[in-house]
């Protein structure tokens, strides 16, 4: 019980170990760092209505949804920040912001 | 050594940048700062340098594109005074924070309101708790050789802090001298090519640079830049040796001038400390034990070396070009401070003057001396030349 409290000591580094003027060296820590994570809205994609025009594809400000070939493909949501402007551009309303809680635990 | 030709302190200070040849200069004119920018633009406009040359909106922009610059491989300058270094304020901390390397010449203004183009230091001095080195001429030929001693103080692997070499708008800006312009050919072995340990265009060594920094970090990175400040007085001996090879002229942070059996001092920074070394002279030969003790570095503050150069000393005033409201004077606040730990301390005075290029003569500072071998010392910030 005691275990599952305490969380362990994360060691954070001294002033002499990190790089000057806080450049991050070890880019890209996107890999890592999965930005998704903070999505309070998820863009719920419906493949039959989608005419692949590219609109969301250009204007998705984190290029979360891959191409193969002329089509899309479904949104990557490790990085999906639900910004919403894939459902706002779509010119045949097939992308719709559902809200996420629907979909995490 | 060349022949002196008649320059002004914005030309000679062209000068040291066509010699320096950045890479990238961004600029937005302001007065007096403006005919440095002019001067330069003209050697880039007739190939004397290869420069990229941005004319930006702003001094804020001119601070964030050479920040940007000196982060891409590019050694990067630009210049201002009072309202546009007041302007691009935000990015003076963000050049610091960074690191950057930047030598900004600043021809020293008042800062408004009400409005005046004309010399105090009330500039430079509401920016010297930005992290950035100052250093302070008092004539057209410091003005010059300051601004490539900065280079390579910025520059310097242990220091990576940006330096403001400033000067007296007008008086030295506009003021014409004979200046010495050294040799390009060791000038320029002495500045060198551009080292930072960054570049955002080295694709194969990806960066991010400026990225927040929580509660768990900021600290940290803000001590490693007391270090870089505190690396300053190491490496200038070395790097002045350098340029006085060149020069003939060796940089120290402070100049003592007749003040090892001086009873009276004045300490001041800029061309006042010039018009002062006049009045030690003519008060010398008059039997008057005066002396000037000039400030040349004034961030990093050196207390040892002014704490040193006052011990024992009867009676010294210091001659702050600016206010700080509310609380001593800049260099009288630091001054006082750093004989604090000495047994024999000498009186001090403080003095404001020159604000909004009201004038300092010669026969103010001798009055001043005289007070100040009369032991007249008030305990409280007096005024020269202002009209009760």
């Amino acid at each position: 019980m005691v275990d599952k409290i305490c969380l362990p000591a994360v060691k954070k580094k001294s002033w002499k170990e990190i790089p000057i003027g806080g450049t991050i060296i070890n880019s890209p820590t996107s890999l890592v760092n999965k930005t998704g994570a903070w999505r309070a809205f998820r863009p719920i994609w419906d493949k039959s209505k989608c005419i692949n025009c590219m609109m969301c594809v250009a204007t998705c400000p984190d290029m979360c949804i891959p191409v193969e070939g002329d089509k899309r493909k479904e949104t990557d949501f490790d990085y999906c920040k639900g910004c919403g402007i894939c459902a706002s551009v779509c010119p045949v309303k097939c992308i719709k912001m559902e809200d996420e809680g629907r979909f995490t635990e | 050594m060349n022949k002196a030709r008649p320059l002004t302190g914005a030309e000679a200070v062209a000068e040291a940048m066509r010699q320096i040849e950045p890479d990238v200069v961004a600029a937005y004119p302001i007065t007096p700062q403006t005919p440095i920018v002019e001067a330069y633009a003209k050697y880039v406009a007739d190939g004397l340098v290869k420069t990229e040359t941005i004319k930006v909106e702003s001094e804020h922009s001119a601070m964030s594109a050479v920040i940007g610059a000196a982060y891409s491989g590019a050694r990067s300058m630009t210049a201002t005074s009072s309202a546009g270094l007041a302007y691009m304020w935000e990015m003076l901390g963000i050049a610091s924070g960074l690191r950057c390397p930047i030598v900004m010449p600043v021809a020293n203004r008042a800062i408004s309101a009400p409005l005046n183009i004309h010399c105090d230091h009330s500039d430079s001095m509401g920016a010297r708790d930005t992290g950035w080195v100052q250093i302070y001429a008092e004539d057209a030929q410091e003005a010059y050789e300051n601004t490539l001693l900065a280079l390579r103080i910025a520059e310097h692997k242990d220091v990576l802090t940006p330096v403001m070499p400033c000067m007296d708008g007008f008086i030295t800006s506009h003021g014409v001298e004979n200046v010495v312009i050294h040799d390009d050919a060791p000038v320029k072995a002495f500045i060198g090519s551009y080292k930072f340990p960054f570049n955002l265009l080295d694709y194969k060594r990806p960066i991010a640079v400026g990225p927040i920094e929580l509660t768990d970090y900021l600290f940290e990175t803000k001590r490693q830049q007391v270090e870089g400040m505190a690396y300053v007085p190491k490496v200038l001996p070395g790097i002045a040796k350098e340029l006085a090879k060149i020069t003939g002229n060796e940089f120290d942070v402070i100049e003592e001038y007749h003040t090892n059996d001086a009873d009276a001092i004045i300490l001041t920074m800029s061309s006042a400390a010039g018009t002062t070394k006049t009045v030690v002279d003519r008060m010398r030969k008059a039997g008057k034990k005066v002396g000037l003790l000039k400030l040349r570095m004034f961030r990093p503050f050196p207390y040892e070396r002014v704490a040193k150069a006052l011990e024992g000393k009867k009676t010294v005033a210091v001659l702050d070009r600016a206010f700080a409201f509310g609380a001593n004077a800049p260099i009288y606040s630091d001054v006082k401070s750093a004989p604090y730990d000495l047994t024999s301390k000498p009186k001090l005075q403080s003095y404001v003057f020159g604000i909004g290029g009201r004038d300092l003569s010669d026969f103010h500072i001798e009055a001043v001396f005289e007070n100040l071998l009369k032991g007249k010392v008030t305990g409280k910030e007096e005024y020269i030349n202002l009209r009760e």
